[in-house]
């Protein structure tokens, strides 16, 4: 099977404002794929404004100079495309995909919005969305059991002031104080076109398309730069080990674990990347088969990367107890299996189960020219080579169980492990009670 | 096939890559009475055990091949599917041969997974929108009613059932006749025929009892009730009552409609409850299509002090679909969406598999999807105003919030016009 005669074909140009412009055409669906990365994320988020990043992605659907509030959802959805938008710690994407004919509409979309959208911004939109977004909290994370553990993971697992530190979705207070002129000074120091990658996938004619872009996207000016993010490095391990014990309305226990791995893209990710399948990707990982199928201890388990392409990655362990599974029987049967593959090592067998679902995964995804899109702007935007999407399964196919052994040997160590530990509110006082006290005084 | 199992086939060239789903009559509409939840944990063990392998073995085998496995039962038909590479195709339905045609059901995999179950039954008691989901269910249906329960089944039968259960619905359920392999991607017709003959050939088994999907629509009269969750800073909202069947003549205006009142994110329920007022994050409603009438519902989640409001709104939406025409600019957005969007849909090998799989299931036309997009055009403001009063019924909504009935018991009985009845949840029992 040669995975290399698959390569997705790439053409780039960069236009005289600074925008990085990727394309990809391929003419066996008539549909197309635009896809816009921004380098701005939760991470440059100034004190006092978390969660600011993702509350200006809400305000990008109220409109531009020439498009109303809630216009671009229904004139997208209206030529028979999909839409949306997503914000991450250190980016934020904008996305459609529409039948071929109705590239420039979703172009004209992004580039009304790139150049022109504070003439559209209002003190009411602003206040909807605060609402709509402290709503988006209370769905995803207040209301939701374990739900704060995308806030309290990060936080426990960088130091504080670290841009990746503090919460993407922002805290209530934060959020109230967002005002219009904080979306004016974002717009004008991060939604430039030299801080974006536009990468087009699917049905169109290259010339046409260049043709759509300069149009669309060329009179828009160059920003003045942005401010450098603070320093990233982080130590490789935590020191010592640490750990956050959660009281909180659930019914089970459920751990987190967050090692500090390697950075996304880097040549030692993507032994970190098999590390984590083989720990808990799908049954034929090791906590499945020794938590849930033998020792029947865990009724879910999982491992995987968070894939941050600065300072550091963090691989995540996360497994959720049987009822008759105590807390301090979890927490330690999850120890003792990763002390065990520390020690023990990894076989050449399990990198090659891993690797081989790995690469079906990878061909699977591209199949989708939304994903082909965003996959060239992630490329593009943390590492300038958008044809580093070509080369992932290759590099996979690389990584051998020394290398594997050689991550877990310096990264799955005891003084490397950030826990957090959610335990039911009412069996907490009898058994943690110590640990109670601790969670609340964050 | 000459057994009697059905194979669908989808010839998508463009990457070496195919997907498969195996549907079989064997859904949760087709248990017992009294063993719901059976056809659920007969799929799911399905690969924890067949031929010589045993659970472990077999989830090795298929991830070597680069192909995971997943099986499942809904309220109408078992489903195994995978994705593999084109080069280990072959191989990896060999695997799903075996585990479809000698699965073991192993004692202690039958425990482990009932176990799991009640877990994930327990865990629901915290979580708002699987208890929202479940206490609305249970709303709906009269409790005879295999829809009032979910289709897991819940504590008492999961608890009650034994392998001999399993044993048994798997004889009277997975014969070939009621079996369809569907295969779409990078392969052709005759390496797909080839394939099935050689695995499946010599399957044999009478055709099973029909399965009489029997849902009684007949309820009538408004129901309000509050699940108790104290301190919630949302109310977790379900305002609906019994549907209608997939098998509907009137399916595509039905669609269209519920397109404009609550399917899209420019829907009038969504755009007045988030773009209007910022109650919430998304409000939607849908039909569930099943071959039984399923619940129509508007599912959101709101802010604990806007609950009454919210419910008010939602509750004026419908009536409005139900009074006035809707206008031409509403129903050309849904309809030159949903025409448009086709293609988009159908990008991926699995996303066709499931296609094909939903014909079979819902016993739709060879040419149903050539026909999809000109069905769609063919819905008018007239008969979208005539499927709302046929279909929405304001004088039997059932309104289920999880919330915190301190807060939202007065405005919530204000706006629903009768006073919520309140239900503490039952904390299910935990060893110390």
């Amino acid at each position: 099977m040669q995975i290399s005669s698959m390569d997705i074909p790439i053409e780039r140009f960069t236009l005289p404002n600074g925008l990085t412009v990727i394309l990809s055409e391929d003419h066996t669906a008539p549909l197309v794929a635009v896809n816009l990365w921004y380098h701005v994320g939760s991470a440059n988020e100034r004190h006092g404004r978390t969660g600011f990043a993702h509350l200006f992605e809400h305000m990008l659907f109220q409109g531009s100079a020439d498009v109303g509030a809630n216009e671009h959802f229904e004139l997208v959805q209206r030529a028979g495309g999909t839409l949306n938008g997503s914000t991450w710690l250190d980016r934020t994407n904008y996305f459609e995909t529409v039948p071929s004919n109705q590239l420039e509409l979703a172009l004209w979309l992004e580039a009304n919005r790139m150049g022109w959208l504070l003439p559209a911004m209002t003190q009411q939109k602003l206040d909807t969305q605060r609402d709509v977004v402290q709503n988006e909290r209370r769905w995803s994370m207040d209301n939701q059991p374990y739900g704060t553990w995308w806030e309290r993971l990060p936080a426990l697992a960088f130091p504080a002031h670290h841009p990746f530190h503090h919460s993407l979705i922002g805290s209530m207070s934060d959020l109230d104080a967002a005002s219009l002129d904080d979306i004016a000074q974002f717009f004008a120091t991060y939604y430039t076109p030299d801080n974006a990658v536009l990468s087009i996938a699917g049905d169109f004619d290259e010339a046409e398309a260049r043709a759509m872009v300069e149009r669309q996207f060329g009179s828009i000016p160059r920003g003045a730069g942005k401010p450098a993010l603070p320093d990233m490095a982080v130590p490789s391990t935590y020191g010592s080990p640490v750990r956050e014990v959660v009281s909180d309305d659930v019914m089970l226990p459920r751990l987190f674990l967050a090692a500090r791995s390697p950075v996304f893209g880097s040549e030692a990710y993507y032994a970190a990347s098999v590390a984590a399948g083989i720990i808990g990707m799908k049954k034929g990982s090791r906590m499945y088969r020794t938590l849930v199928r033998d020792q029947q201890l865990a009724a879910e388990a999982q491992a995987f990367t968070y894939d941050l392409a600065k300072g550091s990655d963090l691989l995540v362990v996360d497994v959720t107890a049987r009822p008759d599974t105590t807390v301090e029987q979890l927490e330690e049967a999850v120890h003792a299996e990763l002390d065990r593959i520390v020690d023990t090592g990894v076989t050449a067998d399990e990198v090659a189960r891993v690797v081989t679902m790995i690469e079906t995964d990878l061909v699977a995804t591209l199949q989708s020219a939304s994903e082909r899109a965003d996959k060239l702007s992630m490329f593009a935007t943390y590492f300038g080579d958008p044809g580093l999407v070509n080369e992932q399964a290759r590099r996979y196919r690389t990584v051998t169980a020394e290398q594997v052994n050689a991550f877990l040997r310096s990264r799955l160590v005891r003084a490397n492990r950030a826990t957090l530990l959610y335990v039911p509110r009412e069996v907490d006082a009898a058994t943690s009670g110590n640990e109670l006290a601790m969670a609340e005084a964050p | 096939m000459g057994n009697g199992m059905h194979l669908v086939v989808a010839p998508v060239t463009k990457l070496p890559i195919a997907s498969v789903i195996v549907i079989v009559e064997a859904g949760a509409s087709a248990e017992p009475t009294g063993k719901e939840g059976v056809a659920a944990l007969t799929a799911r063990l399905l690969p924890e055990g067949a031929g010589d392998l045993d659970g472990a073995a077999l989830a090795e085998r298929f991830e070597r091949l680069g192909a995971s496995v997943e099986s499942h039962a809904d309220w109408d038909v078992a489903a195994v599917s995978l994705t593999a590479l084109t080069a280990q195709l072959p191989a990896a339905l060999a695997l799903v041969r075996d585990l479809l045609r000698a699965p073991v059901f192993p004692e202690r995999e039958v425990a482990r997974l009932k176990e799991e179950r009640l877990a994930e039954l327990l865990q629901q008691r915290a979580e708002p929108r699987g208890l929202a989901d479940e206490q609305f269910a249970r709303a709906l249906y009269a409790p005879d009613v295999r829809y009032a329960s979910p289709p897991e089944g819940d504590s008492g039968s999961v608890r009650a059932l034994t392998r001999g259960d399993v044993l048994a619905f798997y004889a009277a359920r997975y014969r070939p006749a009621a079996t369809t392999l569907v295969i779409a991607g990078d392969v052709t017709q005759a390496q797909a025929r080839t394939l099935a003959d050689t695995l499946f050939g010599d399957w044999v088994g009478d055709s099973p009892a029909p399965v009489v999907t029997a849902v009684d629509t007949a309820q009538s009269g408004r129901l309000t009730r509050i699940v108790s969750k104290p301190d919630a800073p949302q109310s977790e909202l379900r305002v609906g009552h019994v549907g209608l069947a997939r098998g509907a003549p009137d399916y595509f205006d039905a669609m269209v409609m519920n397109a404009v009142l609550g399917g899209l994110f420019s829907s009038r329920i969504n755009l007045n409850l988030r773009e209007a007022h910022g109650y919430t994050y998304g409000a939607f409603s849908a039909f569930e299509w099943r071959r039984g009438a399923g619940p129509f519902v508007v599912s959101t989640a709101v802010k604990s002090d806007v609950t009454g409001a919210a419910v008010r709104e939602i509750l004026g939406e419908i009536e409005r679909m139900r009074r006035d025409e809707i206008g031409e600019e509403e129903l050309t957005l849904a309809t030159s969406y949903l025409d448009g969007v086709f293609p988009i849909r159908y990008e991926t090998t699995a996303a066709i598999a499931a296609a094909l799989a939903n014909l079979v299931i819902h016993a739709l036309p060879d040419d149903y999807y050539d026909r999809y997009r000109d069905r769609v055009r063919a819905v008018t403001t007239r008969s979208v105003l005539r499927a709302a009063q046929a279909h929405l019924h304001p004088d039997r909504m059932r309104i289920v919030v999880v919330g915190d009935p301190t807060v939202i018991a007065t405005p919530l009985g204000e706006a629903a016009g009768m006073t919520p009845d309140v239900m503490v949840p039952e904390r299910m029992e935990r060893p110390a």
